[in-house]
């Protein structure tokens, strides 16, 4: 047997965290202090200041804001909610996006471009369309209205309205990712023996796993803060049909603010940790899927 | 295990020019336990054939066989075939191991070995390609050659029938591709499996095949051993794809081979009469003195070439070039006149 010299590669051998290397493409100084000069103002000072603002209520105030069923039940509505419209968006997005790159078919550019509608039209019109499409007399809702099931003005219809406007955040992550798996790598899982669903399962899922996982994380996020096509659907009825958003504004109406702020606040700190977590998460399975 | 392709026909898109191909009417016959070049330039369906003998494609008529078994129908996934792909294919998200350990652990329930016999198996295979420490590496951080050899391991975990590799060294620089040729010929003279490999670099082929087969536009041109293709070439494609060559005009005239009007000192041509191309390789010019030469000519160029080094030489009167390999250091300058005898040809019609 021949010996076969070689050098390993020195691909995915880390170094451990540097603040900064010395770089022939220079950058660095411009690039780390817009980043913070940008992240500042657009981020960090204004939620500084609504978190400043809620803990004028003291704890006790917190204390009372959630031990208000009321509030409780909108928080479960909307991260319920949120969180399943995110998994179902997570399912038929790649679905989606998986036809969109792998099959020639006619209007594929029209259905590439309709992904994007949910970004660009205005929420509230989006909320309008689909309280009279699923209204009990609208043109969908009769379908459901014949099997029982209330669509319109009940937690079903926010989630359609949440499913909508996260669609296109899993099919533009997800997409790019599909269209650069290698062909030959399912060839290769075929010449071994696997059945298709296998060589899903084994082969192509795995590495589209994080880029899922964000588009999942996006999608959320957007359904949780949604509001303009929520308030349409949903009916807002306290404790069936109220989400979040609509009881701040309520609470604003009322001239509120610290109630208001202090809502804000709770729902910023789940949405922050939630994200967290699915970060952390995604990191593992870059990790884990090779990707270091 | 003997595979027949047997008048084998497709139309397709050619994948590297993407222009329309074909494979035309080929039939071949693979003989159990050799290893077999499928050699020709860029077009020429050496892939496809591939592929259709692999079940990675279908031809529109003809038929696979391996053995006694009827393959056209039967689906990649059945058929058994250890496939090598030119740019790898490993699975990235996989370590080295389970790479390998891919094609056991699909297996149904039934026939899956258990997890301690894969291990076993594996571990077999990882001491085989030489890369027993290195099971827990991910594609990612193995070299270009390292890759190849566990694409290979895991080709061969599943016990194919044969063997199938698609330009597997084409990716490679050239020391790695060297040692791993040499690499895939001791594999092979070890586990004697029924090997087809697709290359374009008829050094490579010749190198390590026991035969090949070369095609051009869809068509066999020849099969035969390294020797035969090279000093017996069946076409003038085939003698001008083998190695280097010079081509001269002849004319033949009662068996007579006439360059420039000129008697050239060949006998035993059965190429027939009237005009036709006259093929020569370097290695068999030799320069000589002027006088008494069967041709002269000038030198063009002198260039180095591995251990000795090669001579141009433009042909007075017809203008023709000629190429000569001479031991290094020998007395010939560029621009000095020189008579040419020409060895071992070839004349086509």
């Amino acid at each position: 047997m021949s010996a076969i010299a070689e050098a390993p590669g020195q691909a995915g051998i880390g170094t451990g965290w540097r603040f900064r290397e010395k770089s022939a493409i220079p950058g660095f100084v411009p690039a780390f202090a817009w980043t913070l000069i940008w992240l500042s103002f657009i981020v960090l000072i204004p939620l500084g200041a609504l978190i400043l603002r809620a803990s004028g209520i003291g704890v006790s105030g917190f204390v009372d804001i959630l031990s208000d069923p009321r509030v409780l039940s909108a928080l479960r509505i909307t991260f319920g909610l949120s969180f399943l419209a995110a998994l179902v968006n997570a399912v038929f997005g790649l679905i989606i996006a998986w036809t969109l790159v792998r099959y020639r078919f006619p209007g594929a550019r029209l259905a590439d471009a309709a992904v994007d509608l949910p970004f660009a039209l205005p929420t509230a019109v989006a909320g309008i369309s689909l309280a009279s499409l699923y209204a009990p007399n609208g043109w969908l809702g009769v379908w459901f209205a014949e099997a029982g099931i209330k669509v319109a003005y009940t937690p079903f219809g926010i989630f359609i309205a949440l499913v909508f406007i996260g669609l296109p955040f899993v099919v533009r992550t997800v997409q790019p990712l599909i269209a650069e798996i290698d062909r030959e790598i399912e060839e290769a899982s075929a010449t071994l023996g696997a059945s298709r669903a296998r060589t899903l399962r084994s082969v192509i899922l795995p590495p589209l796993a994080p880029a899922l996982l964000t588009g999942f994380a996006l999608a959320f996020a957007r359904a949780v803060g949604e509001y303009g096509s929520v308030i349409f659907i949903a009916g807002n009825l306290p404790y069936v049909s109220e989400i979040v958003p609509i009881l701040i504004v309520i609470k604003l109406e009322e001239f509120n603010y610290a109630g208001a702020t202090a809502i804000a606040t709770v729902m910023l700190a789940i949405s922050f940790v939630m994200l967290l977590a699915i970060n952390l998460i995604q990191a593992w399975s870059r990790r884990r899927f090779g990707y270091a | 295990m003997d595979i027949f392709v047997e008048h084998i026909t497709k139309n397709y898109v050619a994948r590297e020019t993407g222009s329309p191909a074909a494979l035309d009417d080929v039939s071949l016959h693979i003989r159990s336990g050799e290893l077999l070049a499928l050699l020709g330039p860029s077009g020429s369906g050496k892939t496809t054939l591939l592929r259709v003998i692999a079940g990675l494609e279908f031809a529109n008529r003809g038929r696979i066989r391996f053995g006694d078994l009827d393959a056209t129908g039967i689906p990649v996934q059945k058929r058994g075939v250890g496939f090598v792909f030119q740019h790898y294919a490993l699975f990235r998200h996989m370590n080295v191991f389970d790479n390998i350990a891919y094609g056991l652990r699909v297996r149904e329930r039934a026939t899956r070995p258990p997890e301690a016999e894969i291990r076993r198996r594996v571990e077999e295979l990882l001491s085989l390609v030489q890369l027993a420490t290195f099971e827990d590496r991910y594609p990612a951080q193995l070299s270009g050659g390292q890759r190849q050899r566990v694409a290979l391991a895991r080709a061969l975990a599943i016990e194919p029938r044969m063997l199938l590799l698609d330009e597997p060294f084409g990716a490679l620089d050239a020391r790695v591709r060297k040692d791993l040729r040499r690499w895939l010929r001791e594999i092979h003279d070890r586990t004697g499996q029924t090997t087809i490999f697709v290359t374009h670099d008829q050094e490579e082929a010749l190198g390590i095949a026991d035969r090949v087969a070369i095609l051009k536009d869809g068509r066999i041109e020849q099969v035969g051993t390294p020797d035969e293709v090279h000093d017996d070439p069946a076409s003038p494609f085939v003698m001008t794809f083998i190695g280097d060559t010079a081509a001269l005009n002849v004319n033949i005239r009662n068996g007579a081979v006439l360059h420039a009007g000129k008697r050239l000192p060949i006998v035993g041509s059965s190429a027939g009469e009237g005009p036709g191309t006259l093929y020569v390789r370097p290695g068999h010019v030799q320069l000589a003195q002027t006088a008494g030469a069967s041709l002269t000519g000038r030198v063009v160029s002198l260039r180095r070439f591995s251990s000795g080094q090669r001579a141009e030489v433009r042909l007075h009167g017809t203008g023709e070039l000629v190429e000569a390999e001479l031991p290094a250091g020998s007395h010939v300058n560029s621009g000095q006149d020189v008579g040419v005898n020409l060895g071992q040809v070839r004349i086509f019609r």
